[in-house]
């Protein structure tokens, strides 16, 4: 153990309840962010530890990351300084549930596991369908933004997170929003929390509508022979009277990697709804018995109008398999390998556009793309172009940099959701600063004025 | 409780003015010819007022909040914007922006004077998106215009604040206003995906994207509801939705008040999700049907006006639900609008409510508390009990399944002693609503009339927090100064200030 490590876990014992307190190197690994190790992890019990801690770190100089059950830690530029893991598990309780009124106030910490089963007792959920979904918390899921493949029905995080309490840079705890599912006393802060990777501050608490479970649901998986097929058939959909929960559209590759997770094993046959190199558009929609009825009949119709290849109405173990299937790709995909590389995009009007730049991209490479998307949400492409290199590293951020300036030029943008660190010395994850980054460091500096939390790690070095 | 120690609240009485209680305060230090020269020669002479008689008409709003500008411009473009916010900075003069003046808490009213940028003539829409459901406008678009601009497509602009016809999409955006339909497709900011912004010392940056997803932190987010605190909105993206299938409209009958409650709290706790559910008492009701025949009946003590949207089954299955509990709390009918007719005659009598209440009372109070929605039974007693104790009439039209409350207090305000209760009455209110885990305001925003209640949410170190965001933007208060954050704080007294009047109030 070295001295400062011995230093910053001894010092932090003397703020905080010693037990909560971890300096052990191999455990503090544990915690290593694109390679840099804290010296310790600390695991606040209430929000009156967490503010000690942010208080510690403050007057010591020393970086914090706040962080759940640390899965998606990856994400972001690689720490400019790291000396204390901010583990929030320990805050893990429902403050708050009145389900007559369809509001949660829970803590940052809790698992999302947890978290749905106390919902689902009252047959209610939180529309947070995420990658990683068993093994994650609530505050990370929110901390990073990661996206919800229920999306199109429900909205993202900004539409149905109501406020929440966190500690801030200056080591005070602070709080935004209510409880109600309306309002609009003081600044919207905890709209900021969203996505914001810790560099805010440490959330401790998130207030959220809830929505009932539904009372039905199905999914509709039709196939296209190409890009501009399932394209109109999403905008088709769009324009019809229906309003599905879910539309996930999935290029050849994607569509492959899940259907190979539906078999027990290699040899074993890929499910009947999955056609080699074709893309597939699989709409999920809920409710009652005649919702039910009459969503497969449109979808095919539209889908025929589309020129659709096949379509297949899920069985009830097939729907299990593919909701899990499609919440856990972009996880399934994170751990593709040393290279794997995954961009999101966000352009308008998107879909058709984005894909053929990406191929034309990739196949400069002669790198595969893995494709998928969000009706409502983001573009995702994923890459494993083989062994870690410098010629690997190199396709990748020429990559890089044609997806960037694309998505600037279509009034969008993209970002680097993970990659191999040595990747993030080359390119900036977030692409090149924005007219709007200036604002964003005062944000920033508001917050966080001693740049306490998870330095470097964001846009424009923040 | 006590009048603001401040002093520069007045009440208009019927057709004539009385400053009341309290010493006029709104004759501001008037702007340095430099100034008004430097504006002329920005967006031409034309388009600047400056004489008193000019300015009048703008130290109001929908509130009777008070503050006179030294001069208001009228700029058709970002780029004059932001050469008046440079100017104004040079001069070091405050700036306040104003859409169509129609808010309800004095959002847009110039509190120490200054230069009122109104965005009257920024009124284009600039780009109708139809195919991906988007649309990039100018502040001064009168939201009611945007949507039908898009109903031939099939779309619309959901927030519709009652004020609707008149009120604009940039007013909207600074206060982050609702409406009925909020319930079940969210406020403005669930809406709005990009701004264009004019910053304090006149640059000009974009925040958010068209898509809604951006890369770094959620400035728009952040910006909308800021009540023209942080910076000026030049340009806005929003989205534009597709109407439903189906809209059926019920009127639910109730003969007591608590059995309509009851009904609300169960349509949430059942998650029947309507797309607006509002709320009248009997009072209120005769006050509108008086007025509006829209066809309220007169002997019922509170009606329900739902409204279910969506797929024609899912629709059906709802009216049946909302049939069920409204039977099962006593409901005395319920009443489908059979026609488009019948349904624009119900929301008629919803939205013009309270200027059918302006016919009848001296003055009154408007309140904008939310609660949760399982509370609702219980805060319509306590509300009816505080009432008696002070001996008021307290009138109830509101956005019942968003538990968004509107007690109208009645009063005379011809009669000092009447006035302070009432203001005492209603903090009294405000206090329970915080007290049963609600906020001070829902949708009309906090601006000059409770920016003295907001101790009651928020710590000291929640005010450090907020003004180092607003400090971050608007460093030298130079944007609509004196707004949201308490300026007694410390007084020891919190002082709410009265929106009182006979003015029709639209929600």
């Amino acid at each position: 153990m070295s001295t400062v490590a011995t230093n910053v876990a001894a010092r932090l014992e003397a703020v905080i309840s010693a037990a909560h307190v971890n300096g052990d190197p191999e455990f503090c690994a544990k915690f290593s962010v694109d390679g840099v190790v804290p010296s310790a992890v600390a695991k606040p019990a209430s929000p009156a530890e967490v503010v000690e801690i942010v208080r510690f770190a403050k007057s010591e100089k020393l970086a914090l990351i706040p962080c759940g059950r640390g899965t998606k830690l990856g994400m972001g530029m690689p720490p400019a300084r790291y000396d204390i893991a901010l583990n929030m598990t320990g805050l893990n309780q429902i403050a708050y549930y009145d389900p007559g009124d369809l509001t949660l106030s829970v803590d940052a910490g809790m698992s999302l596991t947890e978290l749905s089963d106390a919902l689902a007792q009252q047959k209610q959920f939180a529309p947070l369908a995420v990658p990683f979904f068993e093994e994650c918390t609530v505050g990370g899921t929110i901390a990073s933004n990661i996206g919800s493949s229920l999306r199109p029905g429900y909205g993202s995080a900004r539409d149905f997170l109501l406020g929440a309490e966190f500690v801030n840079g200056a080591g005070t705890f602070t709080k935004s929003g209510g409880r109600v599912v309306k309002n609009v006393t003081g600044y919207d802060l905890h709209k900021l929390l969203i996505g914001s990777l810790g560099t805010l501050g440490a959330i401790t608490r998130l207030n959220f509508r809830t929505f009932p479970l539904p009372e039905g649901h199905g999914h509709v998986m039709s196939t296209f022979s190409s890009v501009d097929s399932v394209a109109r058939f999403q905008a088709m959909v769009a324009k019809s009277p229906l309003t599905p929960s879910s539309f996930d559209i999935l290029g050849p590759e994607a569509a492959h990697a899940i259907a190979a997770g539906f078999r027990k094993d290699r040899d074993a046959a890929l499910p009947s709804w999955f056609t080699h190199g074709a893309w597939h558009a699989c709409v999920g929609f809920e409710g009652a018995e005649p919702i039910l009825r009459r969503y497969p009949s449109e979808l095919v119709h539209y889908a025929q109008q589309c020129g659709a290849s096949s379509y297949h109405l899920l069985g009830e173990s097939d729907q299990k398999s593919l909701r899990v299937g499609l919440t856990e790709l972009i996880k399934l995909l994170s751990r593709g390998g040393p290279t794997a590389t995954m961009f999101k995009i966000n352009t308008v009007p998107g879909f058709s556009a984005d894909v053929s730049m990406l191929d034309a991209l990739a196949a400069r490479f002669s790198i595969p793309c893995c494709i998928f998307a969000n009706s409502s949400g983001p573009l995702y492409c994923a890459l494993q172009p083989g062994d870690l290199n410098d010629k690997t590293i190199g396709s990748l951020a020429h990559i890089a940099s044609g997806v960037f300036e694309y998505a600037a030029a279509h009034n969008g943008s993209a970002s680097i959701l993970f990659c191999p660190t040595s990747l993030k010395r080359v390119v900036n994850i977030w692409g090149p600063a924005r007219n709007d980054a200036a604002l964003m460091r005062r944000v920033k500096s508001a917050f966080d004025p001693e740049n306490v939390f998870a330095p470097g790690r964001f846009v424009a070095g923040i | 409780m006590h009048v603001d120690c401040k002093g520069d609240a007045s009440l208009t009485i019927v057709g004539k003015e009385v400053t009341y209680l309290l010493a006029e305060n709104t004759a501001r230090k008037p702007l340095h010819r430099e100034v008004i020269r430097g504006l002329q020669n920005i967006v031409g002479a034309s388009m600047v007022l400056h004489r008193p008689e000019d300015l009048l008409l703008y130290e109001y709003d929908g509130s009777v909040e008070k503050g006179r500008p030294g001069a208001v411009v009228f700029p058709t473009t970002t780029l004059e914007v932001s050469q008046v916010v440079r100017l104004a900075a040079q001069h070091d003069v405050p700036v306040i922006g104003r859409g169509a003046g129609t808010g309800l808490s004095g959002g847009a009213l110039a509190r120490t004077g200054g230069i009122m940028i109104v965005f009257a003539r920024m009124h284009r829409i600039l780009e109708l998106d139809l195919e991906n459901q988007r649309a990039v406008v100018q502040p001064g678009v009168v939201n009611y215009e945007l949507t039908r601009a898009v109903e031939p497509a099939g779309l619309y602009f959901a927030p519709d604040p009652s004020s609707q016809k008149s009120c604009t999409i940039g007013g909207n955006v600074a206060e982050n206003a609702g409406g009925p339909h909020t319930l079940a497709y969210g406020v403005t900011s669930n809406h709005v995906t990009a701004l264009e912004l004019v910053l304090p010392d006149g640059e000009i940056c974009r925040v958010g994207s068209r898509h809604g997803d951006s890369v770094g932190y959620d400035l728009a987010g952040l910006v909308v509801g800021s009540e023209g605190t942080l910076a000026l909105v030049t340009e806005i993206t929003v989205k534009l939705l597709r109407k439903p299938e189906s809209v059926k409209t019920l009127l639910a009958i109730f003969d007591r008040v608590d059995d309509a409650s009851e009904t609300v709290a169960e349509i949430t706790a059942r998650a029947i999700t309507p797309a607006a559910c509002e709320m009248l008492d009997g009072w209120t009701l005769r006050a509108v049907e008086d007025f509006i025949h829209a066809g309220f009946p007169l002997d019922s003590a509170a009606v329900l006006l739902i409204e279910l949207e969506g797929m024609a089954e899912a629709v059906a299955a709802q009216v049946a639900a909302v049939e069920e509990v409204c039977g099962a709390h006593h409901g005395r009918e319920v009443r489908v609008a059979g026609d488009e007719q019948e349904r624009e005659l119900l929301w008629k009598g919803r939205k013009n409510a309270f200027g059918a209440l302006g016919r009848i009372a001296t003055s009154n109070y408007v309140l904008d508390g939310v609660i949760p929605r399982s509370k609702i039974p219980q805060a319509l007693r306590r509300i009816r009990e505080i009432g008696e104790r002070y001996n008021f009439k307290v009138g109830n039209i509101f956005h019942a399944g968003d538990g968004n409350l509107h007690p109208i207090v009645l009063f005379d305000a011809r009669d000092a002693g009447q006035y302070e209760r009432a203001i005492e009455a209603s903090a009294e209110i405000i206090r329970y609503c915080v007290e049963i885990g609600g906020a001070l305001t829902g949708e009309h925003g906090v601006g000059m009339e409770k920016s003295e209640l907001m101790p009651l949410l928020f710590s000291d170190d929640d005010f450090d927090l907020m003004r180092r965001i607003h400090d971050a933007f608007n460093p030298r208060s130079a944007l609509n100064p004196g707004k949201i954050f308490p300026l007694n704080k410390g007084c020891g007294e919190i002082t709410p200030r009265a929106q009182a009047g006979v003015r029709a109030v639209p929600l």
